[in-house]
C-alpha cells in the first residue's frame, strides 16, 4: 500500500504486510491496520447499520411468514360474520407494513452508504474488475469445502460473504421491493402514486399472475439466503479467525490471533 | 362521402321510440362512467353523425367474440348496435359470400379510406407464410394488412387479437400473433376478454363515435372504463376473501355459503375485466356468482399460467413443472441437507485439527 504515512509499530519489520488480503479488496485502511494493531478490534458496523439490519431481519421475517400465508390461506375460520371478521385483511397488512417499513429502511441504508463509514458502502458494490477480490472469493470457497487449513482475517465482509449479500440483499430486496410495489399498486389502482411508480413493472411482466409467481420465487430466494446467512454467521463465529454475531449487535470486530493475515 | 344514415335515423326506421332511444343513451353514459351531462351528447351525436363504417374481419378465433356482440344485453342492441355501425364487411354475419364479399371489402377500403374502423377478432398465424388461416384463398395476415392500411383505428376484439389466446398457447405451432404485434403503426385498442362482454363492446364503439376519439386507453392499451380494475376488486365476494373465508373443497358447506373462491384458483385477483360490475347476459350473473372462480381470460397468456382451479400456477423452466412453493421447498430442503452436512464436516475437521495441535504441541514440549 503506497499511500500509508502514519507510522505502524512493526513488532519485526521483516514481517509481511499486515491484511494483504484485506487491504487490496479494499475492506482495509491504514488507519485499521493500526487499529488492529493496538486493540486488535476494529468499529465497523455503526449504530444505523446495525439497526437497519435487526429492523430489516425482522420485516423479511414478518414478509415471508405473510407471504407464505397470502398465497397458502390459513384454514377458513368462522369466527364471526364476514362484515366483523377481518383475517386474512390483517394478514395482508401485516405484510403491507413491513413492506413500507422494509422499504424505508432500506432507503435509509442507501442514504447512510453516502454518509456512513467505509463498511457501509460495502454492500452496494461488488468490485468485479479487481482481480485481488476474486482470487480471495475462490480463496474463500475453498475455505468452505475444506480446501484450506485457515481461514484469513476481513474487517468488513469476506469476498464470498459480499457477493451473497450483494445479490441478495441489494439486488435482491430492491426486485423484492419493487414487484411488491407493483402488486401493491394493483390494489390501489390507476392512477394512484404505487400505480404511477411501479406500474410499469407489471406491463412488464405481461400479466399479475406471473407478476405474482416471480414475487413469490424471490421470497423463497431470501429465505434460502436467511439459512446460509445465519448459518454462516453462527459457523464463521466459532470457526473463523474474527467476531461475526457479537460484531452485529456491538459494531466491533474483534480478532481471535494477532498474526497478520 | 356518400349519403349514410345516422343512428338516430335507422334506430327510428327500425321502430324504436325516441323515450327508448334516450334511455339507451343515459344507459349508454352510465356503463362509460360518464355524468349525466354527457347523455344529450351522446343523443346528439347519434342524432347527427353519420354511421362510421367498420370492416369486421376474422382470423384464427371461435366467433365467441362475435357471440357475444350479437347478444348485447341492452334492449336495443341486436337491432341498432349492429345498425350503429355501418358495418359493411363481415365474413361471419353479412349475407354475400364468396367473391361477392371479398369485393365488398376492397370497395369499402376504397370508399372510406382513412376513415373505417377496422375490427380484427382472433389473430393472423404467422407460420407457413400465413398458411394456417386461409380467407378468401390467401393468408388472414395479408386481408389484415390491407384492411389495416387505411384504417382509422383498430379494435381487437377479443383475447385471440389482443394476446393471441388459446392458439397461441406453448408451443404455439402455427405463430399466432397478437394484432398489435404485426400492425404496429395504426392505433389499437385492446378489448380482451375470451369472449369480451357485451356491453363493453358495444360501449366502447359508443364512446368512439360520440367522442370522435379513441377512449382512455391502459398501459396495456385497454379502454380504461372497463380494464382498470380488477374482478377481485369489486367483487361481491370481497368480504369473505377479507375476513379470511374460503371454500376448500368443490361440495363444501363454504361453497353453498358462497365463500371466496381464492383457493379454488379464482383468478379475480389477477385479471382485469368489468365482470363483476357489468356482469353477462343482461346483468344476470358471472362466473363468480355461479360459483365458479375467474379463470382470467382476459389477461395475457391465461393458458401458460397453469391450472384454471390452483392457487400457485406451475412454473415451466428447465424442463420441471412445478410451483414456486414445491421449487421452494424444495431447495430449502436441499440446502438444509447441505448445511447439516456442512456442519458434520466442520465438527469433524475441527476435531481433527485439535488433536493435531494437541499432538504437535506435545510434541514441541517434549
Amino acid at each position: 500500500m503506497t499511500d500509508t504515512k502514519i507510522n505502524i509499530h512493526q513488532p519485526n519489520p521483516e514481517a509481511p504486510t499486515p491484511l494483504e488480503a484485506a487491504r487490496l479488496t479494499g475492506g482495509a485502511r491504514p488507519e485499521d491496520i493500526e487499529s488492529l494493531r493496538l486493540q486488535a478490534a476494529v468499529y465497523v458496523y455503526e449504530a444505523p447499520v446495525r439497526m437497519w439490519h435487526w429492523l430489516n431481519a425482522a420485516a423479511i421475517t414478518v414478509l415471508i411468514v405473510t407471504g407464505y400465508l397470502i398465497a397458502s390461506p390459513p384454514p377458513t375460520m368462522e369466527i364471526a360474520e364476514a362484515t366483523d371478521q377481518f383475517v386474512f385483511g390483517y394478514i395482508r397488512f401485516a405484510h403491507f407494513a413491513a413492506g413500507m417499513v422494509l422499504t424505508v429502511a432500506f432507503l435509509g441504508r442507501i442514504w447512510w452508504a453516502f454518509i456512513g463509514n467505509r463498511h457501509s458502502r460495502q454492500m452496494f458494490y461488488v468490485p468485479v474488475w479487481n482481480p485481488r477480490w476474486w482470487r480471495e472469493l475462490f480463496f474463500e470457497l475453498r475455505w468452505y469445502v475444506f480446501l484450506e487449513k485457515e481461514p484469513k482475517k476481513y474487517i468488513g465482509h469476506n469476498p464470498l460473504a459480499h457477493a451473497a449479500m450483494f445479490t441478495f440483499i441489494t439486488l435482491g430486496m430492491t426486485f423484492m421491493i419493487v414487484t411488491g410495489f407493483a402488486l401493491y399498486a394493483e390494489g390501489t389502482g390507476q392512477g394512484s402514486v404505487p400505480d404511477l411508480m411501479f406500474g410499469w413493472v407489471l406491463e412488464m411482466a405481461g400479466n399479475s399472475m406471473r407478476l405474482h409467481t416471480l414475487h413469490h420465487l424471490g421470497m423463497w430466494a431470501i429465505t434460502l439466503f436467511a439459512i446460509i446467512h445465519i448459518y454462516a454467521a453462527i459457523r464463521e463465529d466459532i470457526m473463523s479467525r474474527q467476531s461475526m454475531i457479537t460484531t452485529i449487535i456491538s459494531g466491533w470486530r474483534t480478532f481471535k490471533d494477532d498474526r497478520v493475515e | 362521402m356518400p349519403q349514410i344514415e345516422t343512428f338516430y335515423d335507422v334506430m327510428r326506421r327500425q321502430g324504436i321510440t325516441r323515450r327508448s332511444f334516450m334511455k339507451y343513451c343515459s344507459l349508454t353514459a352510465a356503463a362509460l362512467g360518464l355524468g349525466p351531462a354527457f347523455v344529450p351528447k351522446i343523443a346528439h351525436a347519434m342524432e347527427t353523425k353519420p354511421r362510421t363504417p367498420v370492416i369486421w374481419v376474422h382470423g384464427l378465433e371461435c366467433t365467441c367474440c362475435s357471440e357475444s356482440f350479437i347478444r348485447s344485453a341492452h334492449p336495443l342492441a341486436k337491432d341498432v348496435v349492429l345498425s350503429m355501425i355501418s358495418l359493411d364487411y363481415d365474413d361471419t354475419l353479412m349475407a354475400a359470400a364468396g367473391h361477392a364479399a371479398e369485393a365488398a371489402l376492397a370497395d369499402t377500403i376504397e370508399k372510406y379510406k382513412g376513415n373505417y374502423i377496422l375490427a380484427v377478432e382472433g389473430n393472423p398465424p404467422l407460420n407457413e407464410d400465413g398458411m394456417f388461416c386461409i380467407i378468401g384463398g390467401r393468408p388472414f395476415v395479408e386481408q389484415l394488412r390491407e384492411a389495416a392500411q387505411h384504417a382509422k383505428a383498430i379494435i381487437s376484439w377479443g383475447a385471440c387479437a389482443s394476446y393471441g389466446c388459446v392458439q397461441a398457447a406453448a408451443p404455439n405451432p402455427t405463430r399466432a400473433t397478437p394484432v398489435h404485434k404485426v400492425i404496429t403503426d395504426k392505433p389499437i385498442i385492446k378489448v380482451p376478454g375470451c369472449p369480451p362482454i357485451a356491453e363493453v363492446m358495444t360501449g366502447v364503439i359508443t364512446y368512439m363515435l360520440t367522442f370522435d376519439r379513441l377512449p382512455e386507453l391502459d398501459r396495456q392499451g385497454r379502454p380504461a372504463m372497463f380494464y382498470s380494475q380488477r374482478i377481485h376488486d369489486k367483487c361481491y365476494r370481497r368480504p369473505h376473501f377479507d375476513a379470511g373465508q374460503f371454500v376448500e373443497e368443490w361440495d363444501d358447506d363454504y361453497a353453498r355459503k358462497g365463500y371466496c373462491l381464492y383457493k379454488m384458483g379464482c383468478k379475480g385477483p389477477t385479471t382485469y375485466n368489468a365482470c363483476s360490475t357489468v356482469r353477462w347476459n343482461e346483468g344476470v350473473s358471472f362466473p363468480i356468482q355461479s360459483g365458479h372462480g375467474c379463470i382470467g381470460c382476459s389477461e395475457d397468456g391465461f393458458w401458460d399460467q397453469g391450472g384454471f382451479y390452483d392457487r400457485l400456477t406451475t412454473i415451466k423452466q428447465f424442463g420441471v413443472e412445478a410451483t414456486a412453493d414445491q421449487v421452494g421447498f424444495a431447495t430449502v430442503g436441499v440446502v438444509g441437507a447441505g448445511i447439516a452436512a456442512h456442519v458434520a464436516a466442520s465438527a469433524l475437521k475441527r476435531a481433527q485439527k485439535k488433536s493435531q495441535d494437541a499432538a504437535q504441541h506435545e510434541k514441541t514440549e517434549a
